[in-house]
């Protein structure tokens, strides 16, 4: 039992968990500027950018993906940069052209280039893989020590580790002018924050996540690790530091135990095998947010004018 | 002519067969409704709840399969499975409704977590049903990317059905749409409920969603109510025109797509229609006359001649 699980569930619970505190994080802030949907787009570019790069490289190394999900995502947002300037159309209908549009071109290479069947396949793309990033070297336990054994990691687990190690240092370091500048961008302006560049970082920073995550859950449901952990949170605070704690701990907690039912719920129930660990993990940070949204302390829109957030004088969160 | 260019010819000539000419009429009628529908949701502002509304069918088709699977059936009949996909549908919309409403997630949150989470959960189910009819495929992921090819006479009359049936209901109801999307309060002065317009609309965009479901698929549907008004707007600033506009690109893009994936049982449908779709958008951004870029340009320059000329 002990070495099976160190070979076969340790490392995607492990990725799965990482990947769901890289996207919680910048998801926060994502929420309270109204840019959900963001993750949305950027979620659906990363797929013609994996099978660039799978065409180009011919392998799935991870790293050759993020940068060509990097280099997909740069060109989508060029073009709808293009489309708004130059022919006057809505940012959010130049968005849902764009992305769509890539999207198609994404799935139409991947089925007619030859690249699916081997390393990835528009299954992969749509619902992720999370079940096959075993770790083959493991013999127990004590392979978490052993130098050898340790090379044998599947790289989606470094690329996710730096990659959430990016996402967190970027919030911890500009945590302040961040904060500032999502609940009230005037007044950052104000004081001199640059807040496009920040919001143009922050972009960026979701896009990193949600590339890394894609490996391991596939395109759609990345979503669900942007949206649905911070949205709980969201209801049960009005302290933003306590609501970034509050949805690490629930996309973690999302992240594990929804690969602990898809794994062993059927067992228990009598079934021979196990369900999508990615599905699973969406539909667990579903409930959760459906208990937030039905007992909540904070479920409902502040009533008095006087108790908006808006209203309150600003208190630094680590005053 | 190459003889393998041949079926090729046929397809796009309604040549190819009974069913591949229903399924080709069905997604041209299937555009023009989802190009015209998708003008008013563009002008309502709702193009993103359709999103949310397609995803969360997938749920409703899985489970749909099952219970006919423990009933006794097969599991096939389309019927079924979009009788499941519609109640779903309506779930998810109304869970879009109550977070958006009684909590204080803002509405795209509500949105981007009920197209998530239900597009997971039919996930979990499309396993379970990979799992019990081991060695027999159910054929339920051809719903998410869509697949033209191989389909029933009596799904390719249902999709014919649908699709006429779609285009039909927006025609008729037109002119309480266009009223509401662009003043709500003077259409209620006229006596046209606004609310009852927008449930309209929301019928509406199920019957397209329904539909196209088979053809399109759900991750793309999005797409069909989105490209084709968006490059409409760049050829015109009068409502009517647009809508026009819009099911013309629309109807082009479904029969283009479903003609294609008629010759080509590995396309992708859902994909092809989309990108043809996108090539109208493209060709409309070049040369639309009211935005496009070469009309601007030649306004432009036109301008400078003149003012040249006057000196």
């Amino acid at each position: 039992m002990g070495s099976d699980f160190v070979m076969l569930s340790l490392v995607p619970m492990a990725i799965a968990a990482l990947a769901a505190v890289a996207c919680a994080l910048p998801g926060n802030f994502l929420l309270l500027r109204r840019q959900s949907m963001l993750g949305d787009a950027i979620s659906h570019v990363v797929l013609p950018g994996i099978v660039l790069a799978f065409l180009v490289t011919g392998s799935a190394n991870p790293w050759a993906m993020l940068l060509g999900a990097g280099i997909a995502a740069l060109f989508s947002v060029l073009l709808i940069e293009l489309i708004v300037r130059t022919a006057r159309v809505e940012p959010g209908a130049a968005m849902g052209t764009v992305f769509t549009a890539m999207f198609a071109a994404g799935v139409l290479a991947l089925e007619r280039s030859g690249a699916s069947g081997v390393h990835l396949d528009v299954e992969h793309a749509l619902y992720g893989n999370l079940e096959s990033l075993i770790w083959l070297d493991a013999k127990g336990w004590s392979s978490l020590a052993d130098p050898a054994a340790l090379a044998g990691l599947p790289p989606e687990l470094t690329v996710l580790a730096a990659v959430t190690a990016v996402v967190g240092a970027f919030v911890v370091a500009l945590w302040r002018p961040l904060s500032v500048a999502t609940f009230d961008e005037g007044f950052a302006a104000t004081l001199g924050l640059p807040v496009r560049a920040l919001s143009l970082a922050l972009i960026v920073v979701a896009a990193m996540a949600c590339v890394a995550a894609f490996s391991a859950v596939g395109s759609i449901l990345v979503i669900a690790m942007l949206i649905c952990p911070p949205a709980a949170a969201r209801l049960m605070t009005n302290r933003l530091g306590h609501q970034v704690w509050l949805s690490l701990g629930l996309a973690v907690l999302a992240a594990l135990s929804g690969y602990v039912l898809a794994g062993y719920g059927p067992l228990w129930l009598g079934f021979a095998d196990s369900v999508s660990a990615a599905g699973m993990i969406a539909a667990v940070s579903g409930v959760i947010l459906g208990l937030a949204a039905l007992a909540g302390p904070h479920r409902r829109r502040a009533s008095s004018a006087l108790s908006t957030p808006a209203a309150r004088p600003y208190k630094p969160p680590n005053a | 002519m190459a003889p393998a260019a041949l079926p090729m010819f046929d397809a796009f000539l309604l040549q190819a067969g009974y069913n591949a000419t229903l399924v080709t009429l069905g997604s041209m009628l299937l555009g023009v409704a989802a190009g015209v529908t998708g003008t008013f949701l563009y002008l309502r502002k709702r193009s993103l709840i359709s999103d949310a509304l397609a995803h969360a069918t997938l749920p409703g088709v899985g489970l749909a399969f099952l219970l006919m699977v423990a009933l006794g059936g097969d599991g096939r009949s389309l019927p079924l499975l979009l009788v499941g996909a519609g109640l779903s549908a309506l779930a998810g919309l109304l869970c879009v409704h109550l977070l958006s409403t009684r909590t204080r997630l803002p509405l795209d949150a509500a949105v981007g977590a009920v197209l998530s989470v239900s597009y997971g959960l039919g996930i979990v189910i499309l396993t379970v049903i990979q799992t019990l009819s081991a060695g027999r495929q159910a054929g339920l992921e051809g719903f998410l990317l869509g697949s033209a090819a191989g389909m029933l006479r009596s799904d390719a009359l249902l999709i014919g059905f649908g699709g006429a049936t779609a285009a039909l209901l927006v025609i008729l109801f037109r002119r309480p749409l266009l009223l509401v999307a662009f003043d709500a309060g003077y259409a209620a002065t006229r006596g046209v409920s606004p609310a009852r317009t927008d449930l309209m609309l929301m019928v509406l965009v199920l019957a397209v969603t329904l539909t196209g479901l088979k053809v399109v698929g759900l991750i793309l549907i999005v797409a069909l109510l989105i490209i084709p008004p968006v490059a409409a707007r760049l050829w015109s600033d009068r409502a009517g025109v647009v809508v026009a506009v819009a099911g013309g690109i629309g109807g082009a893009a479904g029969y283009g797509g479903a003609a294609a994936s008629a010759t080509a049982p590995d396309l992708p449908t859902g994909a092809v229609i989309v990108l043809l779709a996108f090539a109208a958008f493209v060709i409309s951004l070049l040369v639309g006359p009211v935005r496009g870029l070469i009309p601007q340009a030649l306004r432009r320059a036109r301008m400078r001649g003149h003012l040249d000329g006057t000196g």
